[in-house]
C-alpha cells in the first residue's frame, strides 16, 4: 500500500451561531491515496464539505472553529501551515470543483480571464500569451469547441454544462496532485451529467491527481469510485471500496441508503425511505447520531449511551464501519444494491 | 410487510422485540431532548423584534413622545402662545420651567416645542396612512395584472421622480395652498407613495406565481378577493417596514417645508417653522434652532430603528444590520 | 455596446418629452399666468391685455406648449410674463454655481462612502463597523437645514470666540475674492460647509448600502471560487468582490441625484448661495409660472442626463447588461 497523499486525522470543526454551536465536523478520520477516486456520500448536512473546505482554509474561521484534528500533505499539515503557504497549495496542487458554475464563476470577468488567472497566480511570469495559450488548450481538452472565441466570452453566456467543464479545466490549470469536486453535477441536467462524468474522467487521467468526489448521488459514486467514505451527523460511518459499499454495507445508515435506491432491475412496489429526520447538528442525539434512526439498532442501550467507534471488522481490515453491532448486519449477510464488479 | 423487498434477501429489518416508539416515535424523540415547541409566525416575529435592544428602546421613546403630543396641554408647562415680554429670548434655565428659554416673545420655547412635536406626529401619521393606502392599492394592482397595466403604472412612477421630489413639493404647496396640516399631509402623500408602491408591485409580481394563487384561482375568487385575502396578508411585512420608513421621511419632509415657509403656518405650531424663526434671529440664541431639530431627529432616529427592528423581525432573511 | 448606447439615448429623449408635457400641463393645472398678471398691484387691465396678447396667454392649452416649447429651444426659456427679462442668463449663471456645490459634494460623499462602506464590511462588528452605522443612523435622521444651521452657528461662534475664519457661512464669494488660486481659494472656503452638509445625508445612504452589497458578495460562490483559486486575499476583495458591489451602487447613485437637487434647494437657501435653489424658490414666490417651470425643466434634463450616465456606466460595469 503506498502512502496516502493526504491523511484527515480527528478532525472537528464548529460553528459558533446565535443558536448554538454546531457540531458539523466530529472526529473525522480518512487517507486519499495517489491516483484514487475517494467518494464522500452524506446527506446535506453530514460535514462532507466542511471536512474538505476546512482542510483549504476556506471555512472563515469566525464563526468556523478547527477544535481538533489534522490534515496531513505529504510532511505538511494543512491546518497549521501558514496563510501565504496554504494559498500556494490551493488551486495550485489542491484544487476544487464546485457545485453551482453559473454562481461559482465570477460573471463580471471572462472564461479567459478567469482562468488565465488560475495560471498566472501558480506561475508567476508565465506571461500573457502563455497563459491564454494555455488556457485555449485546458478548455479544448474539456471539450468546449471554439475555445479561441469563446475565452472572450462572459459566463452567462455559456450553457450549464460549459461552465462546468470551463470550471474543471480551471481547476486542472495547474496539474493538481489532489482534484476535489464538490457536487460537480448537482445543478445540471441529468443529460449533461452523464457528459461531465465523462469531462471529469479524462481529467483525471490527464493529471493522474487522486480525486474526492463529495456527492449525494450514489449513482455519481458508484460510476466514478474507487473507495467511499459514508457521512452522517458529522461523522465517518463506513468507509470501504465502492463495491463493498455497494453490495455489502454493514452500517446501518449505508444499509437504508442502498435499500432506498430506485432500481430498474428489479420490481418494486414502493420507494423505502430512511425513516426520520436527519438529526440537529446544535444538540445531536446521545450516543451513536443514526440510533433514532436505525432499524437494526432495536433500541439497545449501548446504541443509545456510547458514540460507536469506526473500526475495522471481518478479514483484511479494509472495511470499516462505526456500528457497535457490524458484526450482527455480517452475519446476517445483509446485502445492499448488489452491483455487479467487473471481472 | 416484506412483499414489496422480493427479488431481494428477506427484509432484516422487522423489528423484534423493539419498544412501539423504536422508528423515531415521540418517546425517543422525546427522551433525546428533539422536542420543539410550535408557535406562531408572529409570536416569531415578536421575539425576534424585542431581541433588538434598540429598535426597543426607540418603540419607548416613540410612545413616550406620543404621549406628550396627545397630552400637549396637560404637559406643556406653559401654553403655546404666552407671551412674556420681561424674558425675551433669554436661554435656557431652570428657573420657571424655561428649559428650552423663550423666544423673541417671550414665549417659552419647551412649550412651543412641545406643540410643534404635536405637529409633527400628526402630519407624519396622516402622510403614512395615506400613502400607504394609495400605495399598496397600485402596487398590488400592477403587480398583479402585470404586462400593460404594470407597464403604464410604472411608466407614470417613473415619469414623477423626474422632477426632485422637494421641488415638485413646493411648487404644489404654493399653488395648492399650504398652512394647515392637513392640507401639507395630504400633499406630501400625493408623491411619497411612490417608494411604497414599487415594493408592493415587487412582492405581488412574485407572488402572482405561486401555487396559492393558482389555486384560488381555480376556485373561482374573483382578482379583487384574490389580491386582498389571499396575497395581502404575505406582504404585510414589507408592507409595515417600508411604512415606518416612510413615517420618518414625512417627518423631515414636513420639517423641510415648513422651515421653507411652505408647510405648516402659524398659528398653528411646526418644528420646521421654529427652527426657521429661530434662525433668524441670529447666532448667539443657538437654543431657538438646537431644540426642536434634536427632537427631529430623535424621532427619525426613533422610527428608524423601530423601522430596522421590524425589518428583522419580519423578514429575518434579508439581514443587513451591523 | 453601441446599440446599447443608442437605446439608451432614445429611451432618455422620450423621457424628457414625456417630462416637458408633465411639467407644462401639471403647471397650468395648478396656475395661471393670466390669474397671475391679475394678482399684480397696478396693473391696469389694458396692460394685462397687451402681456396676454404678446405672449398667448389666452391660446388654448396646446398652442401655448407648442409655444413654450419653441421658447425654451430656440430662445433659451423665452422671457418673463412681467419684466420681460430674459430667463436664460440668470439661470445659467445659478445652474453654474449649483453644479459646483452638486458635483463636489457628490465626489465627497461617493469616496469616503465606498471606502467607509467596504471597510465596514471587512471588518464586520468591530468598533468602526458599529461607528460607521451609528453615524448613518444619525446622518439619515438629521434634517439637512438643522445641520445647515448647526454648522453655521458653530462656525461663527468659532469666529467670535477665536477671531479665527475656518470655513465661511454665508454666499459664495467675499466682496473682494482676487483671482486665481485666491479666488479659489475663497469659493472653497465659502461652499465648505455647503458641500459637508450636502454630502453628508449620502455619505450614511451609501456606506450602508456600500456595506449590504460587499457583504453579500464577499460571501458568494464565485468569491469562494476566488479563494479557492489560490488568490491572494487582496486580489480577492478588490478585484473579484469589490467590481461587483459597485454595480447596484451605481444604480443608487443614479437615483438618488433628484434629492441632491433637492438638498441643494436647502443648503442654498441657508446659506444664501446664488444658486439653482435660491433662483427657484424667490421665483416661485413671485408666482411667475415661465421661471418655474424653466427650472423643472432644467432639473429634469440634469436627472435624466445623470440616469443616463450611471445606465452607461453600469453597462461597462457589468457584462450581463451590454449584450440584451
Amino acid at each position: 500500500m503506498p502512502d496516502p497523499v493526504l491523511s484527515i486525522r480527528e478532525l472537528t470543526v464548529e460553528f459558533h451561531t446565535e443558536d448554538g454551536i454546531v457540531h458539523a465536523v466530529n472526529d473525522v478520520n480518512y487517507d486519499l491515496f495517489p491516483g484514487e477516486t475517494l467518494g464522500i456520500v452524506g446527506e446535506s448536512g453530514s460535514g462532507k464539505s466542511v471536512s474538505v473546505m476546512t482542510m483549504l482554509g476556506l471555512i472563515p474561521q469566525p464563526p468556523g472553529k478547527v477544535v481538533n484534528g489534522e490534515a496531513i500533505y505529504g510532511d505538511r499539515d494543512l491546518l497549521t501551515l501558514p496563510k501565504k503557504d496554504l494559498r500556494e497549495i490551493r488551486g495550485g496542487e489542491i484544487a476544487m470543483i464546485f457545485q453551482d458554475p453559473m454562481t461559482s464563476l465570477n460573471p463580471v470577468f471572462t472564461i479567459g480571464h478567469q482562468i488565465s488567472e488560475a495560471i498566472e497566480t501558480h506561475n508567476p511570469g508565465i506571461g500573457d500569451k502563455k497563459a491564454t495559450a494555455r488556457t485555449i488548450d485546458l478548455l479544448e481538452l474539456v471539450g468546449v469547441p471554439f475555445a479561441e472565441r469563446r475565452i472572450n466570452q462572459y459566463p452567462h453566456e455559456f450553457s450549464g454544462g460549459m461552465r462546468q467543464r470551463a470550471m474543471i479545466a480551471m481547476s486542472i490549470a495547474n496539474e493538481p496532485r489532489i482534484l476535489i469536486a464538490d457536487e460537480p453535477t448537482t445543478a445540471l441536467d441529468v443529460t449533461i451529467q452523464a457528459q461531465i462524468v465523462e469531462v471529469l474522467r479524462s481529467a483525471q487521467k490527464e493529471t493522474d491527481a487522486a480525486t474526492i468526489l463529495i456527492t449525494h448521488d450514489l449513482g455519481l459514486i458508484a460510476e466514478l469510485a474507487d473507495r467511499v467514505v459514508v457521512m452522517y451527523a458529522g461523522r465517518v460511518v463506513e468507509l470501504a471500496g465502492v463495491y463493498e459499499i455497494f453490495n455489502h454495507p454493514r452500517h446501518p445508515y449505508t444499509v437504508g441508503l442502498m435499500n432506498s435506491l430506485a432500481r430498474l432491475d428489479a420490481d418494486l412496489e414502493w420507494l423505502d425511505p430512511i425513516p426520520g429526520q436527519p438529526p440537529s447538528l446544535i444538540s445531536p442525539p446521545p450516543g451513536c447520531a443514526f440510533h433514532p434512526r436505525c432499524l437494526h439498532s432495536q433500541g439497545r442501550a449501548v446504541c443509545r449511551s456510547d458514540v460507536p467507534a469506526l473500526r475495522p471488522f471481518g478479514e483484511g481490515g479494509n472495511h470499516l464501519s462505526a456500528c457497535h453491532f457490524a458484526e450482527e448486519l455480517a452475519a446476517q449477510h445483509v446485502v445492499g444494491a448488489l452491483v455487479e464488479e467487473p471481472t | 410487510m416484506s412483499e414489496h423487498s422480493a427479488g431481494r434477501v428477506p427484509d432484516p429489518f422487522t423489528p423484534v422485540g423493539a419498544p412501539a416508539g423504536a422508528l423515531g416515535g415521540s418517546e425517543l424523540a422525546h427522551e433525546s431532548g428533539l422536542e420543539v415547541k410550535a408557535r406562531s409566525q408572529w409570536a416569531y416575529a415578536r421575539i425576534r423584534f424585542f431581541r433588538h435592544k434598540l429598535a426597543v428602546a426607540s418603540l419607548v421613546i416613540l410612545i413616550v413622545a406620543a404621549l406628550v403630543a396627545v397630552f400637549a396641554e396637560q404637559v406643556a408647562p406653559y401654553g403655546f402662545d404666552e407671551f412674556d415680554f420681561e424674558h425675551v429670548v433669554s436661554p435656557p434655565t431652570t428657573e420657571g420651567w424655561h428649559l428650552f428659554g423663550t423666544d423673541q416673545l417671550g414665549r417659552d420655547y419647551l412649550s412651543r416645542v412641545i406643540f410643534g412635536l404635536r405637529t409633527s406626529l400628526w402630519v407624519a401619521l396622516l402622510v403614512a396612512t395615506v400613502a400607504t393606502v394609495i400605495g399598496t392599492v397600485v402596487g398590488a394592482v400592477a403587480g398583479y395584472y402585470g404586462g400593460v397595466v404594470d407597464n403604464l403604472l410604472m411608466r407614470l412612477v417613473d415619469l414623477i421622480l423626474v422632477v426632485p421630489f422637494l421641488v415638485v413639493l413646493l411648487v404644489l404647496s404654493q399653488y395648492l395652498g399650504h398652512g394647515k396640516p392637513l392640507r401639507v399631509g395630504i400633499i406630501v402623500a400625493l408623491l411619497i407613495w411612490v417608494g411604497l408602491a414599487r415594493i408592493v408591485r415587487g412582492t405581488f409580481l412574485s407572488l402572482r406565481e405561486k401555487e396559492f394563487v393558482e389555486a384560488a384561482k381555480a376556485a373561482g375568487a374573483g382578482d379583487t378577493r384574490i389580491m386582498f385575502r389571499h396575497m395581502l396578508p404575505s406582504t404585510v411585512g414589507p408592507i409595515v417596514v417600508t411604512m415606518t420608513l416612510l413615517i420618518a421621511t414625512a417627518i423631515l419632509l414636513e420639517a423641510a417645508l415648513s422651515f421653507l415657509g411652505f408647510g405648516v403656518q402659524p398659528p398653528t405650531p411646526a418644528l420646521g417653522k421654529l427652527i426657521g424663526e429661530g434662525a433668524g434671529e441670529g447666532f448667539s440664541s443657538w437654543w431657538l434652532v438646537t431644540f426642536p431639530g434634536i427632537v427631529i431627529v430623535m424621532l427619525a432616529l426613533a422610527v428608524n430603528f423601530i423601522g430596522d427592528g421590524l425589518r428583522d423581525a419580519l423578514d429575518p432573511q434579508q439581514r443587513t444590520r451591523a | 455596446m453601441l446599440t446599447y448606447v443608442i437605446r439608451r439615448l432614445f429611451y432618455s429623449t422620450i423621457v424628457l418629452l414625456a417630462a416637458s408635457v408633465l411639467v407644462f400641463w401639471g403647471m397650468s393645472f395648478v396656475t395661471s399666468p393670466i390669474g397671475f398678471l391679475r394678482m399684480q398691484p397696478g396693473f391696469s387691465e389694458q396692460t394685462i391685455q397687451n402681456i396676454t396678447e404678446r405672449k398667448h396667454l389666452d391660446d388654448p392649452i396646446y398652442v401655448r406648449y407648442g409655444y413654450w416649447v419653441k421658447d425654451m429651444v430656440t430662445n433659451k426659456f423665452g422671457t418673463e410674463t412681467v419684466s420681460d427679462l430674459p430667463i436664460w442668463p440668470d439661470l445659467q449663471r445659478a445652474m453654474g454655481h449649483t453644479l459646483q456645490l452638486i458635483v463636489a459634494a457628490e465626489l465627497l460623499a461617493i469616496l469616503l462612502a465606498v471606502g467607509i462602506g467596504v471597510y465596514s464590511a471587512l471588518r464586520q462588528y468591530s468598533a468602526f463597523d458599529y461607528a460607521a452605522t451609528t453615524f448613518s443612523f444619525v446622518g439619515l435622521a438629521m434634517p439637512v437645514f438643522w445641520l445647515a444651521l448647526m454648522l453655521q452657528i458653530l462656525f461663527v461662534n468659532i469666529y467670535l470666540w477665536f477671531d479665527v475664519r475656518i470655513f465661511y457661512v454665508a454666499s459664495l464669494n467675499s466682496v473682494d475674492p482676487g483671482t486665481g488660486i485666491h479666488f479659489v481659494l475663497d469659493r472653497a472656503q465659502h461652499l465648505a460647509l455647503p458641500i459637508i452638509v450636502l454630502a453628508v445625508a449620502n455619505i450614511a445612504t451609501y456606506s450602508r448600502f456600500m456595506r449590504a452589497a460587499m457583504l453579500e458578495v464577499v460571501n458568494s460562490d464565485y468569491v469562494r471560487t476566488a479563494r479557492a483559486k489560490g488568490l491572494p486575499e487582496r486580489r480577492v476583495t478588490m478585484s473579484h468582490a469589490f467590481r461587483n458591489a459597485l454595480i447596484p451602487l451605481v444604480t443608487l447613485v443614479a437615483l438618488n441625484f433628484g434629492g441632491l437637487l433637492s438638498g441643494a434647494v436647502i443648503t442654498e437657501t441657508v446659506f444664501a448661495l446664488d444658486g439653482m435653489g435660491t433662483f427657484f424658490i424667490t421665483r416661485l414666490n413671485a408666482g411667475d409660472p415661465y421661471p418655474v417651470m424653466a427650472f423643472l425643466m432644467v432639473s429634469a434634463v440634469f436627472v435624466i442626463v445623470f440616469n443616463l450616465i450611471a445606465d452607461l456606466a453600469y453597462g461597462w460595469l457589468d457584462p450581463r447588461v451590454r449584450l440584451e
